[in-house]
């Protein structure tokens, strides 16, 4: 018995070292931007490395606005992220109730051919995409970043479809005695019940519209049109010398805050989205 | 799949049907399509017309200017004793075979141990997944520092034991390993997918196979592995299929424009994608990138057959073995 005991307990203590060390290794980084963020340029590139910089330069968040045009990226990434999610929420939230509720002819070839396009790698449709809004002559502005959004989302759509399948049907009928159309349906009864799923959808919409680089590197060229991405990109390679070192990782630290914070309000909403899209099939 | 014997008799098959097509009804046909249109415009502007699009452009010679010129195979045969696309290949598909069976055993390891009823659990579990939210631009830029032989964090610890220190970002040898590294940083998503899927797995099967004396190797390799290969295999898939489309990590780290005309020390991180972005968007060689495009596209849909063929012999779906 007591074999079994020590067994068991040296086996915890295994699991914790490893998933402690792991959870470390996961942090260092972060803290290491962070750090650097606060350090004067020549200070970070000593060896043994400085954990914790002295002085404290604070001074480097104040001066990164001179050098850089943060919130001239921040407010187009928030206008590029804000646009886009409202168009895919509104497009594939109509869809996904069509799919889930109604019934007509054709509908579930509809919904297998969407639902097919979910691996369909990006950059195989890439260039067509990109000459059409040329075409349109939309490189060198937002629309080709927001307009895509506001014909749904494969996976967007799945998971909606999904959430609406659950919501008893009862619901919409005693609705639809009282002479509701299908329009107030969705809107008045669908929509408020399904707020956990479109929290979901608003989380992953958020941080992949935040976090986005390729398709903002395609059309956005201007320097006063970049996102917090391409500025950021932009500063390591056509501004800086070393000395400039400090500022990156100050506006890192700047694009990385809000996903974190959003992150820990809404981590529920995170994992349940992660799960859901990668548990389909 | 098959269907029951109860379902397949031609009466009940007839008063299913006959039931269906009574409830269709023109406001639901009506409303249904409307609320589709937008859907169904994506599908048709956004995917499956640029899928075809780009199969036509890649028989062309279309340089945005003048109008799109057939030349038949001419790209694809260009294609072949074009040096850097093969240098592309090469650099693709050592990052494939070293990404996909580490990030899977790592990602599946951490999730068996995260199954376990530990305390802190919940903490560990938040921590792991942090980097998984990180921009693509912001982590490229913690690790161009973080990985600076010299000064940088993750050298320390290794100078300090006296190890050999690889010369990460600079040595053409260790730039591949350097974006694995990255990559599997970023290793949350999986860990919690599979996570998912053990904690799924019905603790009564656990209990049956203890009662039958199964010691905790044998619980894993007989119980928790079947139950679980259809996401195993998922996510083989999805990280696949991820990881031949690598590019926002190199062009951050080695690529300062679209036209630019290496990546890193001997091309080392001249991923596919990236080499294909140079063309569509550095030299504008629309119909060039699409043939690319177009051969990444058929290697990708045929891995994913392939696997799906394969999946019979090992992944084990509950309903097969008469389960609900």
């Amino acid at each position: 018995m007591t074999a079994y005991r020590i067994r068991h307990t040296a086996s915890r203590f295994l699991i914790h070292l490893t998933l402690a060390g792991g959870s470390a290794f996961m942090l260092v980084p972060f803290f290491w931007l962070l750090s650097s963020s606060l350090k004067a340029p020549h200070e970070i590139f000593v060896f043994p490395p400085k954990w914790i910089p002295d002085p404290v330069r604070w001074a480097n968040y104040r001066e990164v606005f001179e050098v850089v045009a943060v919130l001239r990226y921040t407010a187009n990434t928030m206008i590029i992220t804000v646009f886009s999610t409202l168009g895919v929420i509104i497009s594939s939230s109509m869809a996904a109730y069509s799919f889930a509720r109604l019934r007509f002819k054709g509908r579930d070839i509809v919904f297998g051919l969407i639902l097919s396009t979910v691996m369909l790698p990006y950059v195989v449709t890439m260039i067509p995409v990109y000459i059409l809004f040329s075409r349109l002559g939309w490189i060198g502005t937002y629309l080709p970043l927001i307009v895509p959004d506001w014909f749904g989302g494969p996976i967007t759509i799945f998971l909606l479809r999904q959430f609406f399948r659950t919501i008893p049907l009862e619901l919409e009928d005693a609705a639809r005695i009282d002479g509701a159309s299908r329009p107030r349906i969705f809107a008045q009864i669908i929509l408020p019940l399904a707020r956990p799923a479109l929290t979901v959808v608003l989380v992953l919409s958020l941080l992949h519209n935040w976090n986005d680089f390729l398709a903002p590197l395609i059309y956005l060229h201007k320097r006063d049109m970049f996102t917090l991405a391409l500025g950021l990109n932009a500063l390591q390679h056509f501004e800086s010398g070393l000395d400039w070192t400090h500022y990156v990782m100050v506006l890192a630290t700047l694009m990385v805050l809000p996903v974190i914070i959003i992150y820990f309000l809404a981590q529920r909403a995170f994992v349940e989205g992660i799960v859901l899209t990668g548990l389909k099939g | 799949m098959q269907s029951s014997p109860a379902q397949s008799t031609p009466a009940a098959q007839t008063d299913r049907g006959l039931r269906f097509f009574h409830r269709l009804s023109f406001e639901e046909t009506f409303f249904g399509w409307l609320f589709i249109i937008p859907a169904v415009l994506g599908l048709l502007l956004f995917r499956l017309g640029p899928v075809f699009a780009s199969f036509y452009l890649s028989f062309t010679k279309y340089e945005i200017i003048t109008a799109p010129k057939w030349i038949g195979f001419a790209n694809y045969t260009k294609l072949i004793s074009d040096a850097l696309w093969l240098r592309s290949i090469e650099v693709t598909l050592w990052y494939v075979s070293l990404f996909v069976p580490l990030s899977l055993t790592f990602a599946y390891a951490v999730a068996l141990l995260m199954s376990r009823d530990v305390r802190g659990i919940t903490s560990y579990r938040t921590l792991w997944y942090l980097p998984s939210v990180v921009p693509v631009v912001a982590s490229a830029t913690i690790w161009r520092w973080g990985l600076n032989p010299e000064f940088g964090p993750i050298n320390y610890p290794l100078k300090l034991l006296g190890l050999p220190a690889p010369r990460w970002l600079t040595d053409p040898d260790w730039i591949v390993p350097s974006i694995v590294f990255i990559g599997l940083w970023g290793l949350g998503n999986s860990v919690l997918i599979f996570l998912a899927s053990i904690t799924s797995v019905p603790r009564t099967f656990y209990e049956a196979a203890e009662v039958d004396g199964a010691n905790s190797w044998a619980r894993f390799r007989h119980v928790t592995l079947p139950l679980t290969s259809s996401i195993i295999f998922y996510q083989l898939i999805v990280t696949v299929i991820n990881s031949f489309q690598v590019f926002g990590v190199a062009y951050v780290l080695f690529v300062s424009n679209p036209s630019a005309s290496s990546a890193g020390p001997d091309n080392a991180a001249l991923f596919y994608v990236l080499y294909m972005f140079r063309n569509a968007f550095g030299y504008f060689r629309n119909g060039y990138a699409s043939s690319m495009a177009w051969i990444l596209f058929l290697v990708v849909m045929l891995l994913t057959i392939v696997l799906f063929y394969s999946q019979r012999r090992w992944v084990y779906y509950e309903t097969e073995g008469g389960g609900s």
